[in-house]
């Protein structure tokens, strides 16, 4: 077997498993009840599925001749950014009461999400 | 010496991770590029030194590159396992729970690391910071025992990360 039919097999396993993990992400999605349990399917299962499509891709441009490793920034900036975004979603949810209300600190009074001044206005009208 | 340094270079380790960045970014090595990110690596940090006021003061970098090797393998085991549990489990046999982490760590760098820690590792996602910052809200999949993920946490990141930044 020459490098090049190791190279495509191996290519086509990455696609595989990446685009596998990309859908159960979906379906994840798609099956849980409420928005906090949803939240975990796609943004985890996704860095897998696209870690995995990534590797794909520096297979196959190195496969071609033209080796190209910008992959790796798109992982790591997908890593520092998919905390983030996760981290706000779930913030929503507590905010917005979609979920069973947290349990209180042991040591300090609330959670930073829930400790609203008292003067400022509620900007949801429902509310008020 | 070692002050001129320190003044044109505060953050030596941003200057080297914004100047492999940008010769990433490029996708190719050429000397001019290198220099390039090596002028954006000093000037950006000098730049937004104002917003780093307490950096900390001891970090491991081997350590440090250690944990995100543990970290990583860790986040493909429970790739595989969240996968499983969203494949087989049905709705109303899920247990999902809030943990409450109670906080040893101090430095915001290292509550940071282990709050995305927490998040990328999948089945769990930190979710909020109490108003002190002395715990980490940390919202779970599916547990039957919730107190073991929570040591779980405790013993393999958070330990890791004290002697990481200490």
């Amino acid at each position: 077997m020459t490098a090049e039919i190791v190279g495509t097999y191996a290519t086509s396993l990455f696609l595989l498993i990446g685009s596998g993990f990309a859908l159960v992400g979906a379906i994840g999605l798609l099956k849980f009840n409420d928005s906090m349990s949803r939240m975990h399917a796609p943004t985890k299962v996704g860095t897998a599925g696209i870690g995995m499509l990534l590797l794909a891709s520096i297979v196959h441009s190195s496969l071609l001749g033209e080796t190209s490793i910008h992959e790796l920034l798109i992982m790591a900036f997908l890593f520092v950014t998919a905390p983030i975004s996760a981290n706000f979603i779930a913030k929503v949810n507590i905010h917005q009461k979609a979920c069973e209300t947290p349990p209180d600190p042991p040591r300090d009074e609330t959670w930073s999400t829930l400790n609203v001044p008292d003067s400022d206005p509620d900007p949801d009208p429902a509310n008020q | 010496m070692a002050r001129a340094f320190h003044w044109l270079i505060p953050h030596p380790f941003l200057t080297l991770i914004l100047a492999v960045v940008w010769t990433l970014l490029q996708n190719e090595i050429s000397a001019g590029m290198v220099v390039f990110g090596i002028i954006l690596g000093i000037i950006i940090p000098w730049a937004t030194s104002v917003w780093w006021p307490d950096t900390p003061k001891a970090f491991k970098l081997r350590k440090m590159i250690l944990y995100s090797f543990m970290v990583m393998w860790d986040i493909l085991v429970a790739n595989v396992q969240v996968a499983w549990i969203v494949l087989t489990v049905p709705n109303n046999k899920l247990k999902p729970a809030w943990i409450v982490i109670p906080l040893e760590l101090r430095q915001p760098e290292a509550i940071t690391v282990l709050a995305g820690t927490i998040t990328l590792t999948p089945g769990t996602v930190s979710a909020d910071l109490s108003d002190e910052g002395h715990s980490l809200l940390v919202h779970v999949l599916h547990t039957d025992d919730p107190d073991a993920v929570r040591d779980e946490i405790k013993t393999r990141y958070e330990a890791y990360l004290k002697e990481i930044f200490s």
